[in-house]
């Protein structure tokens, strides 16, 4: 079949893509595309659909495992909960239209990481968010964090999706463009997940779900460049409808649960685009549809804006032939839209009309098989300089003071302002709510069974060295998991990046994505899918951001634990032997305006003893409390856990050397715990049976934080601090008017 | 003794509500379509917590216009014990079964955390198997939650001991700080003047395990029951079957 195809001319615009890639369209089809088939090479070659830049480096990470049911290339990724429940989940960047528009950016975000857990066959459980703001006081940037957290608390909230954890940090380079990563877990019957390949000759191309209609017109590709403050980029931006969202949930589960579906996917960036090209290039088939046919929300949509539309609320779905009355009684009692817009075909080749007139006709593969880039990488210019760092010149500081200064920044404060927002308890499942190191759930369909889920990822750390601050993130989000009782199974990730084609944001990329692979590797966790954002800059680039979500077995979620102090005259104990160190911590940035320092490669092996350790004691109920030892280090740490508990603690550490690295110095790999002192022998020797130092370094009790060095305990507390002042300076963003 | 749970196209807090009778408290329950036009043969009937019909103009108002409620109107007229939470609340406001009006959170935005109530009037299908002055500990998720009365409703609430539950700290004490949305008077829920209909913004059953939490919850379904079973047979109460529209969920 011949589509009209219009002669080649110097003049023609190339669409969103470049010379050498239409050169490439060209001669893949032996012809110059037609505007519609010019449309959609333009969106699915996209950086955004395309992962040009990224998919060699991505080989690297590890995608296999024990209890992997799907890795990476379907909508989500899914490993084995037990039980015979599939744990499906996967994080999705929502970085630009935030940028532009921050609560419709934020909230279809969450709309759209839903609908690809969904797409599994899997009913959404839980979210969780990891956000990145420039400071929360400046008067541009404090409305466009609230306007993101009401966006996602907007949207999840309404559509039944509890939002059960996350992290937030703030700094100057994300000023302009924030970043909303969301992640998903949705859970499935094992042997019950449903597929994006299309198959069977014959069978219905079945459209369910909102109408189309004009927004987000080339969101993908407006999400493969950089901000440039265009007035029109608010168009490219999506309107979330959170009550079609929920109609579509039910209306997408009853429908698989038909048996009559095939194959299924939604239709997020690229809109039908993707879904027709993607799901045929996956079943090795082709489609035949009819754009006439597709819903619309408004009059005069030429065809090319059907193709690329990115409404909400749209799945795609293969249904047998003869079942389709089953799946469109579904829609109608929940009153959505659904009609049969074509056909599936033997032969690979994508077939769109625009009523009798074809518009497209092409092989699928052509369009999911973009170019990829793999351009010379350089390291940045700025490191040899920023990993100077000489500590003799630091001037001191009084440590009360910086505590009180730590506990305020936005990374270490309590995100309760924001969490206070997200209904996190709905589906009551929720065992370990916002505010510890990770979230955990009950399966009440495997009791006494959980899941926990943890997000982390440290821009500093990157920008200061990208391959350890890979693994850093990879190895806290574990660390994270541990400390409420975890095991590691599965990892998504979000890459956030400025520009791919800039050599050095290339060259801290591919070591971000090597610094990972090792840490998983070793840990033996797999990769089982995640999402690339580049582009990520306005004027600036950010930091490099790779942000890790970590899931987590736990074969009983009663065994788990939480920060806070247990109970007075418990012993307080630090597991792990990372030396501390000022390098790059948040110390030095919040109390000396500096970000510098060389980060040491931790030990992967001890790390993953400690965090062994951890989960252990915690699960046969050694350990009463647990905290990771993070950003502001140890010091933080016990405040962190004075706070939770509303209760003090007084505390001998090593000295040997400055207070300033002792109490704030940070490391991967020491885990802050309580012991009920007649427990405290198990914990040792536990401890000792998988060769991990414990440190015995004080009691729970009073209202006050002590920590003085043990090597004069009898002079001067480096630190002596009321609880009360703890907690206000740690709640001082939620307390503000 | 069957409970139906009615269920919007939006509700979210239906599959919670209906795991805590049938798994937790053995109970029969139902899920009823929000265009079923029957209640007939139910015990009790749940409003639950939800976005009923996205709520986009104001919560429960267009709930409160569709054809179920039409019948639970009659139940309720009838004296059937109706309880309404968050959303469910909301629709009992906006359908005048309750007095008052749900208001915008006073921080202006939604608010999901545990507080306290304490309760004021033990004389209904959900508070009788509990103490006057007992306090509660259940979380709130809600946006719109504010309760509001003018004098004269306030004054006929008190009167009449129309109200329900109020905020409440730990000690039991009605204070501004345990008042989480400005309601007027800490008033975290309402009944009608016979108590047989009752609305609260808390979400009972969202703690009604240990696990999650709290069960003090589990209480007010409880109470329920006990007020169920206490009362003398009914007449033609058919077996709980959900018509085709109602099953699957």
């Amino acid at each position: 079949m011949a589509v009209e195809s219009p002669a080649r001319s110097p003049e023609r615009p190339l669409g969103a893509l470049r010379p050498d890639e239409y050169a490439e369209v060209c001669r893949r089809l032996g012809r110059d595309p037609s505007p519609a088939e010019l449309g959609m090479f333009g969106v699915m070659w996209s950086e955004h659909c395309a992962y040009k830049h990224s998919r060699a480096a991505l080989r690297r990470l590890p995608t296999k495992g024990r209890g992997v049911l799907r890795g990476p290339g379907e909508n989500a990724g899914a490993v084995d909960a037990g039980g015979g429940l599939a744990a499906v989940f996967k994080m999705e960047s929502h970085n630009h239209p935030s940028a532009v528009a921050p609560f419709h950016g934020a909230a279809t975000g969450v709309g759209g990481i839903i609908r690809d857990v969904l797409a599994m066959g899997a009913r959404p459980v839980a979210l969780l968010d990891s956000l990145r703001f420039g400071p929360l006081d400046e008067p541009a940037v404090a409305p466009l964090a609230h306007g993101v957290v009401a966006g996602i608390a907007a949207y999840g909230n309404s559509i039944g999706v509890p939002t059960v954890g996350g992290e937030v940090r703030g700094a100057p380079c994300y000023r302009a463009n924030p970043l909303v990563n969301v992640a998903c877990l949705g859970l499935a019957p094992a042997d019950r997940l449903a597929t994006s390949r299309a198959a069977g000759p014959g069978n219905a191309v079945l459209y369910l779900g909102a109408r189309t209609g004009r927004d987000g017109m080339q969101g993908a590709a407006f999400a493969s460049a950089e901000l440039a403050g265009n007035p029109t980029d608010r168009s490219a931006v999506q309107m979330g409808d959170p009550f079609t969202g929920k109609l579509l949930i039910e209306a997408t589960l009853e429908a698989l649960g038909t048996g009559a579906v095939v194959a299924i996917q939604d239709m997020g960036a690229a809109g039908l685009t993707c879904a027709l090209s993607e799901m045929s290039a996956r079943g090795e088939v082709g489609m035949d549809v009819d754009l006439n046919l597709v819903p619309r929300r408004e009059d005069g949509m030429t065809p090319e804006e059907v193709l690329l539309s990115e409404s909400q609320e749209r799945m795609l779905l293969v249904v047998r032939a003869g079942r389709e009355d089953e799946v469109l009684r579904v829609a109608r009692r929940w009153d959505l839209p659904a009609v049969v817009i074509g056909r599936v075909v033997a032969e690979p080749v994508l077939t769109v009309r625009d009523g009798e007139r074809a518009i497209v006709c092409l092989d699928p593969r052509h369009l999911t098989n973009a170019p990829v880039y793999a351009p010379a990488g350089a390291p940045p210019a700025y490191l040899a300089e920023a990993r100077r760092l000489d500590f003799a010149a630091l001037p001191a500081h009084d440590p009360a003071d910086a505590l009180l200064a730590l506990l305020r920044r936005p990374g270490t404060a309590s995100a309760r302002w924001i969490y206070r927002q997200y209904d996190h308890m709905i589906q009551t499942n929720t065992v370990v709510a916002p505010g510890a190191d990770a979230a955990v759930l009950r399966l009440k369909d495997a009791p006494p069974r959980g899941l926990a889920l943890a997000v982390d990822g440290n821009g500093r750390y990157c920008y200061l060295d990208p391959y350890i601050g890979g693994m850093l993130a990879v190895l806290e989000a574990a660390q994270n998991l541990a400390c409420v009782g975890a095991a590691p199974a599965a990892v998504t990730d979000c890459l956030n990046f400025a520009s791919p084609e800039r050599p050095d944001v290339f060259w801290t990329f591919t070591q971000a994505v090597d610094g990972i692979a090792r840490a998983c590797e070793a840990l033996e966790v797999p990769v089982v899918g995640g999402n690339v954002s580049f582009y990520n800059e306005a004027g600036e680039g950010i930091y490099p951001t790779p942000v890790v979500a970590m899931l987590g077995r736990m074969e009983d979620v009663r065994r788990h634990a939480t920060p806070g102090w247990a109970a007075d005259g418990d012993v307080i104990v630090v597991l792990g032997e990372g030396i501390p160190a000022l390098d790059g911590s948040e110390y030095l940035e919040a109390v000396h305006g500096r970000i510098a320092g060389r980060l040491r490669e931790p030990d992967l092996l001890a790390v993953a003893r400690t965090i062994q350790c951890v989960r252990e004691a915690v699960a046969e109920g050694f350990l009463a409390s647990a905290h990771d030892c993070a950003e502001g280090g140890l010091a933080v740490a016990l405040a962190e856990c004075s706070a939770a508990a509303r209760l003090g603690a007084r505390v001998a550490v090593r000295g040997a050397g400055r207070a300033d690295a002792a109490l704030f110095g940070e490391t991967i790999g020491r885990v802050v715990g309580s012991v009920r002192a007649a427990r405290v022998p198990d914990l040792l020797n536990l401890a000792r049976r998988l060769a991990v130092p414990v440190q015995v370094i004080g009691t729970v009790g009073g209202d006050r934080l002590v920590v003085a060095a043990d090597d004069a305990p009898a002079g001067r507390p480096w630190l002596d601090v009321p609880v009360t002042a703890l907690l206000q300076a740690w709640d001082s963003i939620s307390e503000e008017p | 003794m069957t409970i139906g749970i009615v269920v919007f196209p939006g509700s979210n807090c239906d599959a919670d509500t209906h795991h805590v009778l049938r798994d937790v408290l053995g109970q029969e329950a139902r899920y009823v379509w929000h265009q079923e036009t029957s209640l007939d043969g139910l015990d009790a009937v749940i409003l639950p917590g939800g976005f009923s019909y996205g709520d986009y103009l104001r919560a429960g108002a267009i709930a409160a216009t569709s054809p179920v409620m039409r019948a639970l109107r009659g139940y309720a007229r009838g004296g059937g014990p109706v309880l309404g939470i968050c959303n469910g609340f909301q629709t009992l406001v906006e359908m005048r079964l309750l007095p008052g009006a749900l208001l915008l959170n006073a921080a202006g935005e939604f608010r999901c955390q545990h507080v306290r109530v304490r309760v004021e009037r033990t004389d209904t299908p959900f508070t009788c198997a509990m103490h006057e002055g007992d306090v509660l500990r259940m979380p709130i998720a809600h946006g719109e939650g504010r309760y509001y009365a003018t004098d004269r409703e306030l004054a006929r609430l008190t009167l009449e001991r129309q109200i329900a539950f109020r905020y409440c700290d730990a000690a039991g004490h009605v204070t501004l700080a345990a008042n989480p949305n400005g309601a007027i008077d800490n008033i975290a829920g309402a009944a009608s003047v016979s108590g047989t209909v009752l609305g609260l913004m808390p979400h009972p059953e969202r703690a009604s395990e240990a696990i999650v939490g709290s069960a003090d919850g589990l209480r007010i379904f409880e109470s329920l029951a006990r007020w169920i079973a206490a009362r003398p047979a009914r007449e033609a109460v058919t077996p709980g079957r959900a018509g085709a529209s109602g099953e699957g969920r």
